[in-house]
């Protein structure tokens, strides 16, 4: 699905991504834990296209396509979908709007009309069930004045309404509490299917608890340093990161 | 010989031509006379410190064309609202169009200002009303020196008008520049209720110059819902001139879109004589190119108990400039106000500026008055986050602008023009998307 072959990048002049190499099958579930500043959330965002992170070498392909050149829209309609760390308040358009709008501008470049209107309700009726969203909540500015759980569910709903190919949720865990990480959690396992893949950024270890990853990595200092099984996220959680930095830097 | 020059050479003729015996020919001769003293405005005065005339006043404009032009309706049906029935007062270069117009006198008067100004039964509201709220300032004085045709429409006591009516000023281009000087009288007695829709299109590239004058009064429980659509050709300009005297509870809105013309100046004042009087403004300018719109507002609480709000968004592109002066006065006896101001800006290039400047002027101490003004750029973090879920860069753009703007247009309260308008801001961002948000 996702190959990514020594890829550097920087922003504003200053490398912050130093040769990562991640391979990402169908129908796989990896997690990228790592200290703070360790490059996490700008791996995220080079995947996604921000345009403010300059790539200065390597490769990212996507099912044998190098998107590298692909703008962040066609990268989504392509099959990447982001959920942010901290999604965007855009007051004046509803969740319904924007999420019809992101549909049908994704038909529209893969050369499809518009999702008659009857198909788009009974889906957005279905997969808001699926997250236990309020249908009051659909109605409402993007995440203006949402708290940090429904800002994160209305990401996963984002998600399944889009129903990318490869999903990348950086930090979906923060600003949760227990219940909504526990709602936000099923929802994505619920969407995770044989034909998609997941890659989970975390600082900490609990939202592998209920998103379980078949490959753990440790991004630090902009490469990927340590990957094993799940029981290495266990393992970061009892000793922290520091044995992983004396480590590289021994 | 330069256009003041011009203009007052010619008042003589123009005046002799139409009815020296008329009820307002002292006015007219006075008018001249205040023109006369105080010529164009220039960036000199504090009012016009950000917009200057000099470039639209160089033209050798046409002032009284003599030949009468028709034009198929087929040919400028896209400028109408023409999916409603409504009524017209059409002009084509300055001349009344029966034949594009529907103009009534069925318990309402929609007709012409030429008839009310000459004809015997309108002489007490002319007297009553015409230049009354009008200030003398020099262009309103031009206007006023000059004027002989308009709208002219009267809604009597308990009247509700059941069709918007609609006034459109066309130039055809036949003169190789143009200067129109239309002059609008809208009367709504107590109680009644009109809707209104304004619009000034040339129908070529030579210069217009249109400088306009309307009074508007609103007797007691009177609603007057008055929309400009200013969307004209590069080479067409328009200084509005607009008076709004209202009385009693009465309710006056005025909503200016304002997306095209090479400069636009809307000098909006309105003049609240009553209690409990409710006054909107609300304006969305989307320009681009080298165009200019100059809002220039004024609201003067007079009597207690009265409320005012004032919206207005502005997008800029290119080298285009805004300008907002929004002056509220609250007068001493004028307690209990709640006057509301916001004015919020989006330029797109680093070319493109707006000057933005609240005036309050306040003597009563038992208010609520509010001014906000902002000045940014669009939020490149939410065009990424639109961006990240397959909403092209154009579209997000457009769907972030509109979303900008959505607060003016949802007090529309004729659909099909909401729709209209929704329809010409997709076009001006250059996406075909429906925004029904």
């Amino acid at each position: 699905m996702l190959k990514i072959k020594d890829l550097h990048a920087s922003v504003e002049g200053k490398p912050i991504l130093n040769g990562i190499n991640l391979e990402v099958k169908t129908g796989e579930v990896h997690a990228i834990m790592g200290p703070n500043g360790s490059g996490k959330s700008t791996l995220a965002s080079v995947i996604a296209g921000k345009e403010e992170y300059e790539v200065t070498k390597g490769e990212i392909i996507l099912e044998n396509e190098d998107i590298e050149e692909l703008s962040a829209e066609e990268r989504a309609h392509n099959g990447i979908f982001l959920s942010f760390q901290y999604p965007i308040e855009i007051p004046g358009v509803s969740v319904t709007n924007f999420i019809k709008t992101a549909i049908n501008e994704t038909r529209k470049a893969k050369g499809l009309g518009d999702m008659p209107a009857k198909d788009m309700l009974k889906m957005i009726r279905e997969k808001s069930e699926l997250l236990e969203i309020d249908r009051k909540f659909l109605s409402r500015s993007l995440n203006e004045g949402f708290s940090g759980g429904e800002k994160k569910r209305n990401e996963v709903f984002q998600m399944a309404m889009l129903e990318p190919k490869l999903a990348i949720l950086d930090e979906t865990d923060s600003g949760l509490d227990i219940d909504a990480l526990r709602i936000v959690a099923n929802g994505v396992n619920k969407l995770k299917s044989k034909d998609n893949a997941v890659i989970v950024i975390t600082h900490y270890q609990r939202l592998l608890e209920y998103i379980v990853p078949d490959v753990v990595h440790v991004l630090y200092e902009g490469r990927i340093v340590k990957s094993g099984g799940k029981e290495l996220a266990h393992e970061l959680e009892e000793k922290g990161y520091d044995w992983i930095k004396e480590e590289v830097n021994a | 010989m330069d256009l003041k020059e011009k203009l007052v050479s010619s008042f003589l003729a123009f005046e002799e031509s139409i009815d020296a015996h008329s009820p307002v020919h002292d006015i007219r001769n006075e008018a001249i006379k205040t023109f006369e003293t105080q010529g164009f405005p220039t960036k000199k005065e504090e009012a016009w410190k950000y917009t200057s005339l000099n470039a639209i006043l160089k033209h050798d404009y046409s002032l009284f064309p003599k030949q009468e032009n028709a034009i198929e309706y087929k040919d400028i049906k896209e400028y109408f609202l023409d999916d409603i029935d409504t009524y017209k007062i059409i002009f084509i270069d300055g001349k009344y169009s029966s034949h594009l117009s529907q103009t009534t006198h069925d318990g309402i008067d929609v007709c012409l200002m030429s008839s009310a100004l000459n004809k015997p039964k309108y002489r007490q509201i002319i007297e009553n009303y015409f230049n009354k709220i009008a200030t003398k300032d020099s262009l309103t004085s031009l206007n006023t020196a000059f004027s002989s045709e308009g709208a002219y429409i009267h809604i009597p006591k308990n009247k509700l008008v059941e069709k918007p009516i609609q006034i459109i000023h066309f130039s055809t281009g036949n003169e190789s520049a143009l200067m129109l000087q239309p002059r609008n009288l809208i009367v709504a007695d107590e109680n009644s209720e009109v809707q209104i829709f304004e619009r000034h299109q040339s129908l070529t590239d030579n210069p217009v110059l249109t400088n306009s004058v309307t009074e508007i009064y609103t007797a007691k429980r009177a609603i007057v819902d008055y929309y400009k659509l200013q969307d004209d050709n590069s080479n067409a300009s328009l200084i509005d001139n607009t008076f709004v005297n209202q009385k009693d509870q009465s309710h006056c809105l005025v909503h200016t879109f304002s997306f095209g013309g090479k400069l636009t100046r809307n000098n909006l004042n309105f003049y609240q004589n009553g209690e409990r009087i409710d006054s909107t403004m609300k304006g969305i300018t989307i320009i681009g190119d080298k165009q200019h719109v100059d809002h220039n507002t004024l609201v003067h609480h007079i009597e207690p108990n009265c409320e005012s709000h004032q919206d207005y968004k502005g997008v800029f592109g290119d080298s285009s400039t805004g300008v907002f002066n929004g002056k509220i006065v609250v007068e001493k006896r004028a307690q209990k106000t709640n006057a509301f101001q916001s004015n919020n800006n989006i330029l797109l290039s680093d070319k493109a500026s707006i000057n933005s400047k609240p005036q309050l002027e306040i003597f009563a101490d038992d208010v609520k008055c509010s001014h906000g003004c902002t000045i940014g750029q669009l939020d490149e973090s939410a065009l990424f986050y639109m961006r990240s879920r397959g909403i092209p860069k154009k579209e997000a753009k457009a769907l972030l602008m509109y979303a900008f703007s959505n607060n003016v247009l949802s007090s529309v309260r004729i659909p099909e023009l909401k729709q209209r308008i929704t329809n010409l801001i997709a076009n001006k961002l250059g996406v075909n998307i429906g925004f029904d948000l």
